[in-house]
Order: structure tokens, then C-alpha cells, then sequence
């Protein structure tokens, strides 16, 4: 556990210390804003809610995210820092985990300060707060998947730029599973039933009813044991260097 | 003995890297690794410190097996990496603290270890500038602070000296001698020289086997340009090959 901590805060310091982090949440804010207010026309829908906001969650989350986690992993192994974590007297999942909760950490900082809107939204009329807090609670889950993608694809290079195209294209996938054109194109392929199945694994369905305030316990345990897949395979991953 | 290898092999790919490593290592001895590059030097200390694991043999430290009970045997591990890897962007303060908090120390021992160490590599003034504005003879000198921050009975050190100029050498030769008063060492080194001025006993490893164990001065013996001229004998093959 101790491990765990020490790890957990040097990554932060490590985010604090290097611009990566701080042009990350910049990037991100302006994005998810240019989004929300010329893509979701926040004005023109003259509704008071963040149905706008949240829909484009996965889709910045899926390039975002995977530049949080890129370099998790993949920058120690360039440097030779990994043999200093692999040759501490530590659980590798302990490693895996402070290192993936730091960057979670960065991800929910960066959502966060997205709170002006909420703000704004309570100013121009009288929204649903309650949904909009649970949004939010299923952004931060999705963050956590999202971010635990980028670090299992972290663990398999010695690449950031490797780890962070793979990333995307694996939360791509992941996400796009659940698009209308994607179900109707597999239909056609493997039957209505099975494109149904195949939906219901997309990060899309799952954030689809939380973005609009309905918590499905079964999407948050999606979220989650997405992560843990992900975070198991991590492990996997960097553990496998010791028989390399 | 402190440590204890026994038969130890690994292989990459086609090759094998280590083929068959068996010595013991009591406290009191500095042990200086000799070989050719690719001569398995590095592989074998990466499994001692579990960095990497052994296809095949075992090792011991304080009687714990390094492949059934790594973290309690790593406890006992100080490991300097080849070409001394750190956090460039920490300073030496604050890497130092994270390996003395990632090695479950205290939180009231942290800061004593930290300084002790610091101290004892002879860190000084640069303690709070950002290590990658720190030269390679003071990075590598954090990365030995590193090794000892939990004061541990057996040290691995890979090429301590590479890159240093002689000063620094020195300094460095100096600390090594005085760690391994009491407790176990091992390092590994190119300089011959450095073999004789401060290891108590010389392992020469050529193509993952060891080929020669024993005081420098009694390897030495009988070559005309002493243990130059054993390392030659016993290594050179690989080169005229």
C-alpha cells in the first residue's frame, strides 16, 4: 500500500512538474467548449441541461485521455526507470495502480473544472442537478476506462506515440461499437440479436442513458470492469518483462 | 553466505545469455564482475535484484529465494541499474523520498534515510536541482544514494563507475570500499584496475559462463601483465573470433 502511495504521488508530481498536464487540461477545456457551445448548440437548443456537453464525452475522451495515460508506462521503459520500480520490494499491481490512479486523477482535475458550465446552466434556468451530477459520476467512470485502455496499450511499447495511436484506436472501437450505422451494418453480417450484443459492449451505449441522468448500475459496472480488464492486462503486460 | 547462486541460466531468443551461473557471496566481500560486453554480466545481476527472471537455477539472499518470495528479498537488495536510470524531471530530494516511501519505509525514517544517503554519495548542494540538469558523475552518484536508502545487506551495482571522470571515480571507489565493509557487494566493471584497487575477490564470466573466481592478485598470478593478462587469456577468444 505504501508502494502504491509513493507511486501514485511521484506520477502527480511527475504531471505537476512536466507541461504535459497542464496543456492536456487547457487542450481539453477548450475542446469539450468549442464542442458544447458551435457542434451542441448550448444556446440554441434554449434548453437548460448539459445534454450538449456530455454527448461528446466519449469522442474527446477517446483522444484526450490516451494522452494522459500514453506515457504511464511506455516512458519508463525507455528510460530504464521500470527496472527501478520492478526491482522495488512491491507488488507489481500495486505499481500498476498508483500509476493509473495518478493519471485518473488528472483526467477527473481536467473534468472538474469543467463545473463553469453546470454553473451556467443553474444561472440561465432551473436544470435537473440530479441528473446532471450523475452524468457527470458516469463521465468520471468512462474517464477511468478510457484512461486504463491507454495504460495497458502503454505497457505493451516503448513508444508514447505507439501507446497513444493504439489507444485511441482500441477506445475508438470500443466507443463506435455502438453507433447506429455500426449496429445496422452488423445486422446484416451476424443477425439483429448479435449486433444487439455486440452494442450493449460499446462505451457509447453505456454512457447513452447515464449522459442523460438515468444511472444503470449495469453501465457503471460496465465502466468499471472495463477498467480492471484493462488494468489486469496492464499487469500482465509489465510483469511479462521479468521473463522477457 | 548472504547470497547464494546456484546454477542459474537465461536464455534470449537463441542465445544464451546466462549458461550455468553458481557463486556465493558473503558479507565482508565486494565481488568485481569482469567480462566482455553481451558476456552476461548485466542479465545475471538483473535476476539477482529480480528485475528479470531465471529460466533456470536459483538465488538466494539470506536464505529467501528470490522467485518465491521476491519483495521480502528485495527488501534486502540495493540495486543501481546499468546507466544509473532516474526521474529526470525530480530533483535528487524528491526521488530519493519516493524510493525511500516506495521501499515502505516510515514515514519518520524517510527523512533521516533520505539525507544519510544523500550524504553518504556525497550529493551536497545539488539535492534540490532538477536531476537532468545534474551531470552523469552526480546522477550517478543519486542512483548509488538510491540503492542505499534502506541500508540493505547485499548491493548490486552495475558499472558504478561508467562515464565518471577520475575524481569522481575516485569518490566513488571510496564509497564502495566503505560500504562494503559490512555487507555484501557486488559490481560490475570494464576497468581492471578498479577490480584490483577495491574488490576483495574477481569473478570473470565470458559467453553467460564464469571462467575464472578468485582474489585479483591470485588471478593475476602467473600472467605477465597480471589479471590484464588473465582476462585476455580467458576472454580473448571472442575477439579474434
Amino acid at each position: 500500500m505504501k508502494s502504491l502511495l509513493a507511486v501514485y504521488r511521484r506520477e502527480l508530481l511527475s504531471y505537476a512538474t512536466t507541461p504535459i498536464a497542464y496543456v492536456f487540461v487547457a487542450v481539453f477545456l477548450f475542446a469539450i467548449g468549442l464542442f458544447t457551445f458551435q457542434v451542441g448548440g448550448f444556446f440554441e437548443s434554449r434548453r437548460a441541461d448539459l445534454t450538449g456537453f456530455f454527448a461528446f464525452h466519449p469522442w474527446i475522451f477517446m483522444v484526450f485521455l490516451p494522452a494522459i495515460a500514453m506515457r504511464l508506462w511506455s516512458e519508463d521503459a525507455r528510460s530504464g526507470a521500470i527496472e527501478l520500480l520492478l526491482t522495488l520490494p512491491a507488488p507489481t499491481w500495486a505499481l500498476v495502480a498508483g500509476k493509473y490512479l495518478a493519471a485518473w486523477t488528472i483526467a477527473a482535475i481536467a473534468l472538474a473544472l469543467t463545473f463553469p458550465l453546470w454553473v451556467t446552466v443553474n444561472v440561465l434556468g432551473d436544470p435537473d442537478n440530479a441528473a446532471i451530477f450523475t452524468a457527470y459520476i458516469a463521465s468520471v467512470l468512462m474517464a477511468g476506462a478510457f484512461i486504463a485502455i491507454g495504460s495497458a496499450m502503454s505497457a505493451l511499447t516503448q513508444s508514447q506515440v505507439v501507446a497513444f495511436v493504439l489507444a485511441v484506436l482500441a477506445s475508438f472501437l470500443l466507443t463506435a461499437l455502438g453507433l447506429p450505422i455500426v449496429l445496422d451494418a452488423a445486422t446484416g453480417f451476424v443477425g439483429g440479436g448479435a449486433a444487439e450484443a455486440l452494442t450493449r459492449l460499446s462505451i457509447l451505449h453505456h454512457f447513452d442513458a447515464a449522459q442523460r441522468g438515468v444511472v444503470e448500475v449495469r453501465s457503471l459496472i460496465y465502466f468499471l470492469s472495463l477498467a480492471a480488464l484493462c488494468l489486469g492486462f496492464t499487469w500482465l503486460a509489465v510483469d511479462a518483462r521479468r521473463g522477457a | 553466505m548472504l547470497l547464494q547462486v546456484e546454477g542459474l541460466r537465461k536464455r534470449f531468443g537463441r542465445r544464451n545469455a546466462v549458461d550455468g551461473v553458481t557463486f556465493n557471496v558473503a558479507i565482508g566481500e565486494i565481488v568485481g564482475f569482469l567480462g566482455p560486453n553481451g558476456a552476461g554480466k548485466t542479465t545475471t545481476m538483473r535476476m539477482i535484484a529480480g528485475y528479470l527472471e531465471p529460466d533456470d537455477g536459483r538465488v538466494r539472499v539470506d536464505e529467501i529465494d528470490v522467485a518465491e518470495d521476491r519483495a521480502r528479498a528485495q527488501a534486502h537488495i540495493g540495486y543501481l541499474p546499468e546507466g544509473a536510470p532516474l526521474y529526470g524531471e525530480m530533483t535528487p530530494w524528491t526521488f530519493l523520498r519516493f524510493v525511500a516511501e516506495a521501499r515502505g519505509l516510515a514515514k519518520n525514517e524517510v527523512k533521516p534515510a533520505v539525507l544519510k544517503a544523500a550524504n553518504d554519495a556525497r550529493i551536497g548542494d545539488y539535492i534540490d536541482q532538477p536531476i537532468d540538469t545534474l551531470s552523469k558523475g552526480y546522477r550517478r552518484r543519486v542512483g548509488l544514494a538510491a540503492a542505499l536508502i534502506h541500508d540493505p545487506m547485499l548491493l548490486i551495482l552495475d558499472e558504478p563507475t561508467d562515464g565518471l571522470d577520475p575524481n569522481q571515480r575516485q569518490s566513488v571507489r571510496e564509497l564502495i570500499k566503505r560500504l562494503g565493509a559490512d555487507r555484501a557487494l557486488i559490481l560490475s566493471t570494464h576497468s581492471l584496475e578498479e577490480v584490483e584497487a577495491v574488490c576483495t575477490r574477481a569473478i570473470i564470466i565470458h559467453d553467460g559462463a564464469i571462467v575464472a573466481d578468485g582474489p585479483p592478485a591470485e588471478l593475476a598470478k602467473g600472467h605477465a601483465d597480471g589479471l590484464f593478462g588473465a582476462f585476455r587469456k580467458l576472454t580473448g577468444a571472442a575477439e579474434a573470433a
